[in-house]
């Protein structure tokens, strides 16, 4: 079958359908609640109603006594056993369960297990807290200053709220272009703090068996292997000990990435009461207390001569990690790959400055498909070219025409040091500004604003750096970022692909069965993906950061492409030539000049695992393995633009159309690459318009539930009109760069360049996200209105 | 308490507690654990069913209120082995990606469309809006249902 066409019509490894959906369409897929066990038992967390206390006493007598409750874990008793806190993804530490203080609501302070979930929670109505309150820092500005408390007085040495100060670029070079330059331009904007909220909460199943000390753990994560060395690590149990089983995961987007301390919950739980233990976080739980993303408070200033060259850019960033810093990323790069920001334009210099803070909230910062904090890099770099272009009086489509890195640029190496590996950024742009009909949009604008419409066209361009590694310089509490494939043929030529990666969604089974198979000469039902389960799969980092195409796709490739070498040699023995006389056309080794003479994998496989007499040194068989290093990140790009509607009367903005053209180098299952678009361009709508995680001044959450954080739905979202171009990735093996992010990286700026476009009549500069009515209403109130709003 | 609840065609009857909510019963206690929970309040739609002929949340219904009714989840749309057109659809159109929301979102399409079997894009998408996807940006979604919509015609003519 094929899917929705893409644009231009190329199919890429070919549009199959996904092995995945079989089982899900008939509602079998198995999610982390749909996994039970004989005698499980089930675990709910007490949280901390304050966002800062101390907690002076804890009674849980009267929930031990509660007829269902099997056993209630404390972090004292925690701390007896050295597992009160543990350590998070950024080398920073956290509490499992609380024992000297909360310092975020929703913070987690007790553990019940019980047998069932109603008895759980409701023994958790029957342990006592007393808390004595202390001062809160909500705002990332105030966590400086110097009468805020300092959060984290358990860090010895400790003494303000400061987390790093981390910069890039060349300060100086920097500070010369803008001395030099015609106009600059400065712009403050937040990226609000989001959360990626997968329709599917995290959680997990523990089985300690007591007789052989293995230790299976069901989890929902994005990255089982790491996840079973730091069990390890946490717990003292030894790693080939502990299985991690990642099952169905019910969407990810990053949230699934970090150990959360429900997981290492249900292992005490089940240690504790020798049982199999259940937890499932509620969807208050998830908003509040597991990882959020951005909350990055930028000041951005452009330097740019008077015809519309752009020379530099730099920007000073105050970065909310939370009350812990739990961040996701490469420990070499704080704040992520931030530095990327100066984007798709060809910079003469350029400096930024992150300092990250300890703040009274929930711990995280990297999360929801962001690339590592690509996304607030392009958000920044795409509003300041937008104020730039009004500055100067230039049409945004021209001035970002004119600045684009060109072609021949590449490989090109930006001012903060990173390496784009390939692109043709014009031919991309081009393509969205003829599909969107610019000129005839730019017309109607004009129109309607005559008859007091407000349409809004937004422009936006991006570059991102994705599939880390190398490993030299990426990796996750120590783990380089490098990850394997095992991929065995059996004697039929069926294989078995096995993938350190693991999929939410995003159709693993299905693309990777495609690239081995495409090197191989098989169909892809011929090759099963083997993930989600480290006694089954090769150690890598997982999925995140749009890594596993560009990553574990790679890895898959070249095990593939040893497979077929090592089929080489068996084929040279049964045609009886000699292996430099081969080739590998059309899906088989054939006697070079005589093609007819030949051997696909099927026959190849059959005759390696037999008793044909092979030449010496050569073992039989064609399983291989591999592990892939990446030389470098891949960069995908893209041009989108949304054009809105925004009533002035409401502050409602309606997406009316959003074009997007994505260049993600070679694609495999372009059905999939197409649907992993539509979702990043809808978390676009999302964050742009209406997802926040906020707080009010005492630091309670004020986005417990889907009540109040809102999501898009399908009435919100338009119909996405997608275009390609492929310029592959030179150093990948097969030119494909990663897809998943890209979309949620690109599209917030090109919804809010969209609004604030329509909104320019009222004069409008800048307004942050979420633009919701009420941020929308208030923007235009605080310009003069016209005439004929303000006597309505 | 004990009631009796006709699941996608075969009576089942269970002693629970009155608290208990419809999606729990559903999934803890007939182990059908198609119909997934995903919010609590209502918003998502992860957790939509059939009671009786309508589609409902059943994360906000107490199993009680099912007593002497019939309900249908994801598992009642296949019949003797052949899936339901929506089902094809959602395959055909890679309408699903996770395949969290799935469940819900073809029960309320195979709602749509016995009540309204030629709908417009513009009445799926209403259909489905009270439920969340986050894969899919619902465009693949819309195409599915409207994929199956057309089956259909195409079967009974």
């Amino acid at each position: 079958m094929t899917g929705p066409a893409d644009h231009n019509g190329r199919d890429g490894y070919g549009a199959v359908a996904r092995k995945e959906d079989a089982r899900f369409i008939r509602g079998l897929g198995t999610f982390i609640d749909d996994v039970t066990m004989p005698g499980m038992l089930h675990g709910a967390i007490l949280r901390s109603p304050l966002p800062h206390a101390v907690i002076t006493a804890i009674d849980t007598s009267a929930a031990e006594a509660h007829p269902g409750v099997a056993a209630v874990i404390t972090g004292a008793m925690l701390a007896e056993r050295g597992l009160a806190w543990m350590p998070t993804l950024s080398g920073d530490v956290q509490p499992v369960l609380a024992t000297d203080k909360v310092r975020f609501q929703g913070q987690e302070v007790a553990f019940v297990v019980a047998r069932d979930r109603y008895a759980a929670r409701d023994a958790l109505e029957l342990i006592t807290v007393d808390y004595e309150p202390l001062p809160v820092v909500v705002e990332a500005g105030q966590a400086l200053a110097g009468s805020a408390p300092v959060i984290r007085d358990d860090r010895p040495g400790q003494a303000d709220n400061k987390i790093f100060d981390w910069s890039a670029g060349d300060a100086e070079a920097t500070e010369r272009v803008f001395a030099a330059a015609d106009v600059v331009v400065t712009g403050d904007m937040l990226y609000p703090r989001c959360h990626p909220a997968p329709l599917e909460t995290c959680g997990a199943v523990a089985d300690l068996d007591r007789v052989s000390g293995r230790l299976t753990i069901w989890a929902t994560t994005q990255a089982p292997h790491p996840h079973r060395t730091f069990y390890s690590l946490i717990t003292g149990l030894p790693e080939h000990k502990i299985r991690v089983i990642s099952p169905d995961i019910g969407g990810g987007f990053g949230n699934k990435v970090p150990i959360y301390p429900g997981y290492v919950c249900a292992i005490v739980g089940s240690m504790l009461t020798g049982r199999p233990v259940k937890w499932v976080e509620d969807r208050s739980e998830n908003l509040m207390a597991t990882s959020f993303a951005r909350d990055y408070h930028m000041h951005g200033e452009i330097a740019a001569t008077r015809d519309g060259t752009i020379l530099g850019l730099r920007a000073r960033v105050l970065a909310d990690h939370g009350a812990f810093n739990g961040a996701a990323q490469p420990t070499k790069f704080p704040a992520g790959f931030f530095h990327i920001f100066t984007g798709s334009y060809d910079l003469r210099a350029a400096h930024c400055e992150v300092t990250g803070v300890y703040t009274n909230k929930a711990p995280g910062g990297v999360a929801y498909s962001c690339s590592f904090r690509v996304t607030e890099a392009v958000y920044l770099v795409e509003r300041m070219v937008d104020l730039l272009a009004a500055e100067l009086g230039a049409d945004p489509a021209e001035l970002r025409m004119r600045n684009l890195l060109r072609p021949e640029q590449f490989p090109y190496t930006c001012p903060t040091g990173w390496e784009y590996d390939s692109g043709d950024y014009p031919r991309a742009l081009r393509m969205a500004l003829d599909i969107a009909g610019y000129p005839e949009l730019r017309r109607e604008q004009a129109e309607r604003r005559a008859h007091g419409e407000y349409m809004g066209i937004g422009i936006s361009f991006f570059t991102e750096g994705v599939g880390a590694g190398p490993r030299k310089h990426m990796d996750i509490l120590g783990l380089g970022m490098a990850d394997g494939a095992d991929l065995r043929v059996y004697p039929t030529g069926a294989a078995v692909l096995a993938i350190s990666c693991q999929t939410q969604g995003q159709g693993h089974e299905t693309t990777f069965a495609q690239i081995v198979a495409a090197e191989l000469g098989l169909s892809p039902d011929d090759v099963e993906v083997v993930h989600g389960d480290t006694d089954r799969t090769p150690f890598g980092l997982g999925t995140y950061g749009s890594r596993s195409t560009a990553v574990s796709g790679a890895a898959a490739a070249i095990a593939a492409r040893r497979v077929r070498e090592r089929a080489k040699i068996v084929a040279a023995a049964m045609l009886e030539a000699a292996p430099e006389d081969l080739e590998w056309s059309d899906g088989a080794w054939r006697v070079r000049g005589d093609p007819e003479q030949c051997r696909d994998i099927r026959q190849i496989a059959m005759a390696a695992h037999s008793g044909l007499e092979l030449p010496a040194g050569v073992e039989g068989h064609l399983d291989a393995g591999s592990v892939y290093n990446p030389p470098n990140l891949t960069f995908p790009f893209g041009a989108y633009i949304c054009v809105t509607d925004v009533d002035p009367g409401t502050g409602v903005v309606t997406v009316r159309r959003f074009i997007a053209v994505d260049d993600c180098g070679v694609r495999i299952n372009p059905m999939i690459v197409a649907g992993q678009i539509h979702r990043g361009l809808a978390d676009g709508i999302g964050m742009a318009l209406m997802q926040a995680i906020s707080f009010d001044s005492d630091g309670n959450c004020l986005a417990g539930s889907f009540m109040d954080y809102l999501l898009p739905t399908a009435v919100e979202c338009p119909s996405w009109e997608l275009g390609s171009t492929v310029t592959p990735s030179p150093h990948h093996p097969i030119g494909a760069k990663g897809i998943g992010e890209s979309a949620t990286v690109g599209s917030p700026a090109a919804v809010v360049n969209s609004v604030i476009d329509a909104l320019a009549p009222f004069g409008v500069r800048h307004a942050d996200m979420p633009l919701t009515p009420a941020a929308v209403w208030r923007a235009i109130q605080g310009r003069p209105l016209r005439p004929d709003l303000a006597t309505s | 308490m004990r009631i009796a609840v006709d699941v996608n065609g075969v009576e089942r009857s269970a002693d629970i507690e009155p608290r208990l909510l419809l999606i729990h019963f559903i999934r803890d206690e007939l182990g059908l654990t198609g119909s997934h929970w995903g919010c609590d309040t209502s918003n998502c739609g992860a957790c939509v069913l059939w009671l009786d002929d309508t589609p409902v949340k059943s994360c906000t219904i107490l199993a009680a209120m099912a007593d002497g009714h019939r309900v249908r989840t994801v598992e009642g749309l296949e019949r003797d082995g052949v899936l339901d057109p929506v089902q094809q659809g959602f395959a055909h159109c890679h309408g699903l990606q996770c395949g969290f929301c799935t469940p819900g979102m073809l029960m309320t399409a195979r709602w749509l469309l016995d009540h309204c079997p030629d709908p417009t894009p513009t009445q799926v998408r209403e259909a489905i809006s009270g439920q969340v996807c986050r894969c899919t940006g619902y465009e693949n979604i819309v195409r599915s249902v409207l994929w199956a919509a057309r089956q259909e015609r195409e079967n009974r003519a």
